[in-house]
């Protein structure tokens, strides 16, 4: 069976960064260019944001970027259509992230299906409990070569994170703390507690930390408990100021 | 069939729990808990006495006499106009906020269309002394200014939602958001049957008490507990959860629910969802719901501010997927004349909201010895404005 990209990428010795951007934000058709130019400044992984009208577990900068995005035609079929022959020239990992109710419409098996025709490798639907995915959709995603990425947050029990961490694959993604998604400057003691808390429980399932991470100091203190992290807010916020261009400065930038 | 919740927390196709894992500790402990505390005796003292003392209950069962007669059967309303704060609203929100207390919860969020939800809200965290936030769209803050000063009088911070279309939908993610932040202190108190499980079911209990009434009044009125035809305006759907719930099993009882068609089913300009939407998720429930062919959630209208929610309860899209109830849409323009003519034969001045309902006499015949209970659920003195304008009053 052919290999997970993802399953490549975290076997690298080496800690990962990783980028989320709404796609159709700034511009429509920036897709495919952001892409190149976050592969070629060393970013090991992206998350492309598929746009919904009402993200609920997303701050301010996200939700912007998102109505931006849908203002600017981004639909489902748009963003398909952009990314096809894309493995001609990305062979990072690529991961889908966004909320049940587009995917419901499109239809979940034809999405996988195009998922894998595309060389996608997996995905992350924020709204779509573990417990319900692992009853209807887990078969039908395995199927198609797709991972499904589970959150945890600073709340989420023990015995939870063992159970989603069982059913994982690919990576689990760590919440930062208990808050919609946003740029936060700095972490505190809960976080670093929380972030031994988890190394300390000896998962199988490798951890990236994500929310909150905006700047090289919170990116060192992400990565320093965990295989990587991910940005998404900050990296908006760049490339609404600096555009798609200057990409290469921003991924130096955290990784001072 | 069974038409109430499953164990699973579905109606039928619709509801689940489909929320953030961020939400998932907060959800799963009123799952846990609501069960058990609301069956607690100290709990049901407590509520009853406050829905008797402070809410007025039980609401009257009354017979409409004129109405009756022009349409020839036997029409009451079941009067949850007449409930502390103006609607049946606050039924809920008095539950709820005896839940939060016993959960140990010290802030109260909420979020509110019409403003009708925000007062029932504020109302009953005064009467406790706990902080309370409450979202609303920025431009329902313009539309419903009397509303805002009632919260702000009664001591709740009303915070803007900037996000989106700016009205209902948009104040219940917001209010999604600040439960995210703040998942140990806070307690989000759902105002309609809508949400993700257990809230669907929580609030149609609490309302249910408008049906539990109905009972006890018709076995008196009428030698029989049970009505012909229960008749209810639905958005999210409360006031016709709370009016449905003791028969949803009871066959003899057919159900009618009216949705607000607004400017007409194709005008682009409605909010009659079990026409217009489509199976999908909507804040945290499988349900009904308004929507784009991409799946975005579009915005409804309604003349009535308090019907325009793009969705509906899953209780109700089961209703009306497995054919149990019958639904009707009702154009604004009907709706405001049935405002007119329930004030002018009855001397009650309805919600624009409640108004919809009745506009299903016209629509449905029903024969001379049938009992048909309309639920009266709420005044229309926050819709002045709305029926100055129209009425040139």
């Amino acid at each position: 069976m052919k290999q997970n990209r993802i399953d490549l990428k975290f076997q690298e010795d080496k800690k990962l960064l990783s980028i989320y951007f709404s796609a159709g934000f700034p511009n429509l058709e920036d897709t495919v260019p952001i892409l190149k130019n976050l592969q070629a400044a060393g970013v090991d992984m992206v998350e492309i944001g598929l746009p919904f009208s009402d993200p609920l577990a997303d701050g301010p900068t996200i939700q912007e970027s998102s109505t931006q995005a849908l203002r600017n035609g981004m639909t489902t079929e748009k963003l398909f259509t952009q990314l096809e022959g894309i493995r001609d020239h990305i062979d990072i990992p690529l991961v889908l992230m966004g909320y049940f109710n587009p995917m419901m419409q499109y239809g979940i098996e034809k999405f996988c299906k195009r998922c894998e025709a595309i060389g996608i490798d997996g995905l992350i639907i924020p709204d779509l409990p573990v417990d319900v995915y692992n009853e209807e959709y887990k078969s039908m995603f395995d199927q198609h070569g797709l991972y499904n990425m589970f959150l945890i947050t600073p709340q989420t029990p023990d015995a939870r994170i063992r159970y989603i961490d069982e059913v994982s694959n690919g990576f689990i993604y760590m919440v930062s703390s208990a808050a919609v998604t946003g740029a936060k400057t700095t972490f505190g003691a809960t976080q670093t507690d929380y972030f031994q808390r988890i190394a300390h429980m000896d998962l199988k399932t490798p951890t990236v930390v994500g929310f909150g991470i905006s700047n090289t100091e919170t990116y060192t203190a992400a990565i320093s408990h965990s295989k990587g992290a991910i940005i998404g807010s900050a990296f908006i916020k760049f490339l609404e100021e600096k555009g798609v261009d200057q990409i290469k400065d921003f991924v130096t930038g955290i990784r001072a | 069939m069974n038409y109430n919740v499953d164990e699973k927390g579905y109606y039928g196709d619709f509801g689940g729990a489909f929320i953030p894992e961020m939400l998932y500790p907060n959800v799963a402990e009123l799952r846990e808990n609501y069960l058990k505390i609301t069956a607690e005796p100290e709990f049901q003292k407590e509520f009853d006495d406050l829905l008797k003392n402070y809410v007025g209950r039980p609401t009257p069962l009354y017979f409409a006499k004129r109405l009756s007669e022009k349409y020839n059967t036997k029409i009451y309303l079941k009067r949850e106009d007449l409930c502390h704060t103006g609607a049946h609203k606050v039924n809920n929100t008095i539950g709820q906020i005896l839940l939060a207390k016993r959960l140990g919860k010290t802030r109260i969020i909420a979020e509110t269309g019409a403003g009708q939800h925000g007062v029932a809200t504020a109302t009953v965290c005064a009467l406790m002394g706990i902080e309370c936030i409450v979202y609303m769209g920025e431009l329902d803050i313009k539309r419903q200014a009397p509303n805002v000063a009632r919260m702000k009088m009664l001591g709740a911070e009303v915070r803007p939602a900037l996000s989106g279309s700016k009205t209902l939908k948009d104040a219940t993610n917001e209010a999604i958001r600040d439960w995210i932040n703040n998942p140990v202190d806070t307690h989000y108190i759902i105002g309609s049957v809508v949400g993700p499980h257990p809230y669907p079911d929580m609030v149609a209990r609490f309302q249910s008490v408008i049906s539990e009434e109905i009972k006890i009044q018709l076995q008196q009125l009428e030698g029989r507990d049970y009505p012909d035809h229960v008749i209810a305006c639905v958005g999210g759907g409360s006031n016709a959860a709370g009016l449905y719930y003791h028969y949803l099993n009871d066959t003899r009882v057919n159900i009618i629910a009216v949705e607000a068609a607004g400017k007409g089913i194709d005008s682009g300009a409605s909010a009659a969802t079990s026409v217009l939407g489509k199976e999908g998720v909507i804040h945290g429930s499988k349900t009904l719901l308004m929507q784009t062919p991409d799946g975005q959630i579009t915005e409804p209208y309604s003349i009535s501010a308090g019907l325009d929610y793009p969705g509906v309860g899953p209780m109700h899209a089961h209703l009306f997927r497995s054919g149990r109830a019958e639904f009707i849409s009702v154009p604004d323009q009907e709706a405001m004349d049935w405002g007119l003519t329930l004030s002018q034969m009855e001397g009650i001045i309805p919600a624009i909201e409640t108004a919809h309902a009745f506009a299903a006499l016209d629509v449905r015949k029903f024969e001379p010895d049938e009992v048909v209970v309309f639920n009266c659920s709420g005044r229309g003195d926050k819709d002045l404005d709305t029926y100055i304008d129209y009425f040139k009053l």
